[in-house]
């Protein structure tokens, strides 16, 4: 599962700064069918957290009411240069990470 | 009964059914009886503001709507958004999602795209450190719907 993280390229220690996070997932629905009839199996990206240094700052529990190819913009404050990871995993149990660096002037 | 008199005298009850309309806005966008809804409350009291809910007045296709949610809170270890959730009158998951946010989030704001099983109203659902509930809505006409059914 591809991910891409955007963090400003410079945060402000103690500001509110936005975090985008878009992955690349069918978020299939469990209501569709195939070419041959055959019920497509629910697939959706159930939990999706985020750990700044390790703490977690924002998580959010996801259903097939999302759009596939999630994209999610949040807010959180940096006291100091670290690492952001987000992490999720889906109904079939395939878990994701992606991290991106921050630094706080 | 002079005609200045008349016209306010008018006026006011052509005002008087549009002012208890807006009281009954005020009250929350969501029943707070709801099976979906209590799960979440646990039967405590839902208030209508605090939470702006922006999504598009007209989606041409429900696949994929363009949603922001807003929640008035400082933000504080003390006074904080706890989670939000979002509710949908027709989707066949009612309940789309839950933000779980804190004091560590600095701003109560969250933007995402939405799938929508037809033209409906979505609701916000904000809990606060507190304890209380907060709501506000936001309806959309969908001419696209999502597919619910092979296509």
């Amino acid at each position: 599962m591809a991910a891409r993280i955007q963090v400003p390229p410079q945060a402000k220690r103690g500001e509110p700064m936005p975090v985008r996070i878009i992955i690349q997932h069918p978020m299939e629905t469990g209501y569709r069918h195939d070419e041959v009839g055959h019920p497509i199996k629910r697939n959706v990206i159930r939990e999706l957290s985020c750990r700044y240094d390790g703490v977690e700052v924002f998580r959010a529990d996801l259903s097939s009411g999302i759009a596939a190819n999630p994209y999610i913009q949040f807010y959180t404050v940096p006291e100091a240069s670290g690492v952001l990871e987000l992490s999720w995993i889906d109904d079939e149990g395939v878990r994701g990470s992606e991290r991106a660096p921050v630094v706080v002037a | 009964m002079k005609r200045r008199e008349f016209i306010a005298a008018a006026a006011s009850l052509a005002l008087a059914p549009r002012l208890a309309g807006a009281e009954d806005n005020a009250i929350a966008p969501i029943d707070p009886k709801d099976p979906d809804v209590q799960s979440v409350t646990k039967g405590a009291p839902i208030r209508a503001g605090r939470v702006k809910l922006e999504l598009p007045p007209l989606a041409d296709n429900g696949n994929s709507v363009a949603m922001k949610l807003s929640v008035e809170s400082p933000m504080t270890a003390q006074d904080h958004v706890r989670a939000v959730h979002l509710f949908s009158e027709r989707n066949p998951v009612r309940h789309m999602a839950a933000f779980h946010l804190g004091p560590k989030s600095g701003r109560a704001e969250i933007a995402s795209r939405i799938r929508l099983a037809g033209s409906q109203k979505i609701i916000a659902l904000a809990e606060m450190s507190d304890g209380s509930f907060w709501a506000g809505s936001a309806s959309v006409v969908v001419t696209l719907s999502a597919c619910l059914d092979e296509s």
